[in-house]
């Protein structure tokens, strides 16, 4: 019986939080698998759930005391696996936290970004089991069993995802706080559009998936706000990918070697 | 945000047991209008019962009736070739709320029992009936350009925000709920037209549904409007906005003569508005705009607006018209 078997391995495996613990504790290698030995994966669990409580609570404004004695933080502790750009994550976190504190305070993946906390503006958009969403009103603990994408997990190690170079060519943003939001979303939007999805552009005024109008793009990407509107270069971006097709960029990055060349003209220009 | 215990439940039952004995109990389901509110600390639970991963997503066709779980996703009930091809409306009034990462997330269930966006409900600090009970009413002479035009009581204003209620009020919908009393697997069915209610003394009641019923599924009766049905939303940006005055029209020609229509209003009340005055004009009579116009100027008779929105009595009069030629185009 297999399955047992996957239960209990499930349950013998440590947390972010709990693994984090044990290595502040200076608890590493052979003598961690004695100390876990001894007490049990569960008991550590319990003592360790006392500490994140008690640290989370501190981390809320909370005092010591107050901290130390809160049975309740103890009570909704959920602990949680699910995967984040592929690999498998156990969190143990308070029933309260949302899936983008989770991302950023735990997991250490700060690329999603908060903007409003209320779901008004797209910066924590990720997706999650291929559906882009909001993780600033998802709770972590309705994750369990799902796969997230984060704007951390969309490049191929040193190659970019076609999104994202598609944001750079375009120069489709300016301070930068809603780019990981609006990739995630445009990646979304693309599988979307390729699965035949409409959008209230499409379904009024008709049209084609594969040939999203600018509107469409617009009205497709408006779950996204961009303070810093960048928006006209965000839609050039999308569409080229969308499309397939390069369209030649207006602007480029220089080559280091050619940096010299670009000052001088320049300083050319401007005397 | 309050602490809560936290459950998921994998069956109606379980769920409904659960939330039933905890008068401070809640179902979750996308999160997208719970979770924010729990935020703001105007929802104040003291345990969620999550109920996304109950099987009910279904959406299929059953005998003169389409039938729409209530945990689909508004995205994939707007999309399924069901719902398309047949209730184009209620695809149309989806895509016109919110964005498509909350439409990823938001059930069907959720979206009609969602709260109103009165900024003074959101507002812990300001009396608000809704709220509060007693408390009083910041928005009946505050700003309330985004408030009711018909229906409100001096104990609230507020409107019913959703989209997608508004098609469904047009279509006659019903809803069917399982609750701690009902046989298992039994449902209780309300008629849409009863299931949002006016504020009237009490508007902590935004429906007729008990603590600890769910919903289930929505069913909507087969009809001949979709070769002509509209939904026309206008608001403050072109996208992702509330509704000012929203517009679900549908109607059934033979040749230019209207056999049958139906008009419902979001934005105007407490629940989606069905406009019976101006349906009762425009049967039998010609698809002409001036027909339309005069079907308009009647159910705005009965508009009552406050200090700031006078403006929506012509907007919504106009929005009739405009809907219900792009309707019959
Ligand atoms: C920024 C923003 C903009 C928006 N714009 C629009 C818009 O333009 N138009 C529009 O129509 N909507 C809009 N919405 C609202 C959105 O459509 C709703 O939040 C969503 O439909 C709620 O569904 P949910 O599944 O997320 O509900 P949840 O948040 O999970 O639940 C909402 C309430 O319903 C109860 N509930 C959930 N499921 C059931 C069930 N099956 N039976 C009984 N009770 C249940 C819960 O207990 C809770 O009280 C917007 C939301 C946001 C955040
Ligand atoms: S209109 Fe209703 S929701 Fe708004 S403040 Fe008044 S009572 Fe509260
Ligand atoms: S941070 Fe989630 S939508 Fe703004
Ligand atoms: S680039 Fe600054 S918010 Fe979009």
């Amino acid at each position: 019986m297999p399955d047992q078997f996957e239960d209990l391995r499930e349950a013998e495996e440590l947390s972010e939080d709990e693994e984090r613990l044990l290595d502040e504790l200076g608890i590493t290698g052979e003598s961690r698998r004695r100390f876990l030995g001894q007490v049990g994966v569960a008991g550590f669990s319990i003592f360790a759930m006392q500490v994140i409580a008690q640290r989370q609570a501190l981390a809320a404004g909370g005092t010591y005391s107050e901290a130390a004695a809160d049975p309740i933080s103890l009570e909704n502790a959920v602990k949680v696996v699910f995967k984040v750009n592929g690999e498998k994550k156990t969190v143990e976190v308070d029933s309260r936290m949302t899936l983008l504190d989770t991302l950023r305070e735990k997991l250490d993946l700060t690329g999603s970004k908060k903007g409003c906390d209320h779901g008004q503006c797209g910066a924590c958009t990720v997706i999650a089991d291929g559906q882009r969403v909001l993780s600033c009103l998802t709770l972590a603990a309705t994750c369990e069993g799902k796969e997230v994408t984060t704007i951390e997990g969309l490049a191929k190690g040193e190659e970019l995802h076609p999104m994202q170079s598609a944001f750079i060519k375009y120069d489709a943003f300016q301070c930068g706080y809603c780019t990981p939001g609006q990739i995630c979303s445009a990646v979304a939007l693309i599988d979307e559009a390729a699965r035949g999805d409409a959008s209230y552009v499409t379904a009024v005024e008709g049209g084609s998936n594969t040939k999203l109008s600018d509107d469409d793009i617009r009205e497709r990407m408006s779950g996204n706000i961009c303070r810093c509107g960048a928006y006209p270069n965000i839609l050039k971006a999308v569409k080229e990918v969308h499309k397939g097709e390069e369209t030649a960029a207006t602007w480029k990055f220089h080559r280091p070697d050619e940096k010299a060349g670009a000052d001088k003209e320049v300083a050319d220009e401007t005397v | 945000m309050r602490p809560f215990k936290f459950n998921s439940a994998s069956n109606v039952r379980d769920a409904v047991n659960a939330v039933s004995k905890n008068d401070s109990a809640k179902f979750i389901a996308g999160g997208t209008n719970l979770v924010d509110l729990m935020k703001e600390d105007v929802e104040r639970p003291t345990e969620l019962v999550d109920v996304s991963r109950i099987d009910l997503r279904q959406i299929r066709s059953e005998g003169d009736s389409i039938i729409i779980g209530a945990m689909a996703k508004n995205t994939e009930t707007a999309n399924h070739p069901l719902v398309k091809m047949n209730l184009p409306l209620l695809s149309q009034a989806i895509f016109a709320g919110a964005s498509p990462q909350i439409r990823n997330m938001a059930t069907n269930g959720g979206n009609l029992m969602q709260r109103t966006r009165c900024v003074y409900f959101y507002d812990t600090s300001m009396p608000c009936n809704k709220r509060e009970k007693g408390s009083g009413c910041a928005a009946k002479e505050g700003l309330n350009r985004m408030h009711a035009i018909f229906g409100w009581s001096d104990e609230c204003v507020a409107v019913h925000p959703s989209d997608m209620c508004v098609a469904l009020a047009a279509l006659d919908a019903v809803v069917r709920v399982e609750g701690p009393d009902g046989k298992e697997g039994k449902a209780r069915e309300i008629g849409f037209a009863d299931f949002h209610r006016l504020p009237a003394d009490d508007p902590t009641r935004d429906n007729t549904l008990k603590h600890g019923e769910l919903i289930t599924a929505i069913s909507i009766p087969k009809n001949r409007f979709a070769r002509n049905s509209y939904y026309l939303k206008v608001r403050d940006r072109a996208s992702y906005a509330f509704a000012l005055v929203s517009v679900a029209a549908a109607a059934e020609l033979d040749g230019k003569k209207i056999n049958a229509v139906r008009i419902a209003l979001g934005g105007v009340a407490h629940k989606p508005w069905r406009a019976s005055k101006a349906e009762s004009f425009l049967k039998g009579n010609e698809a002409v705009a001036e027909n339309f116009e005069k079907a308009a100027a009647l159910e705005l008779e009965g508009a009552k607006p406050l200090g700031h929105n006078e403006y929506k009595v012509e907007l919504a009069k106009r929005a009739i018209v405009r809907a219900l030629q792009k309707a019959v185009r």
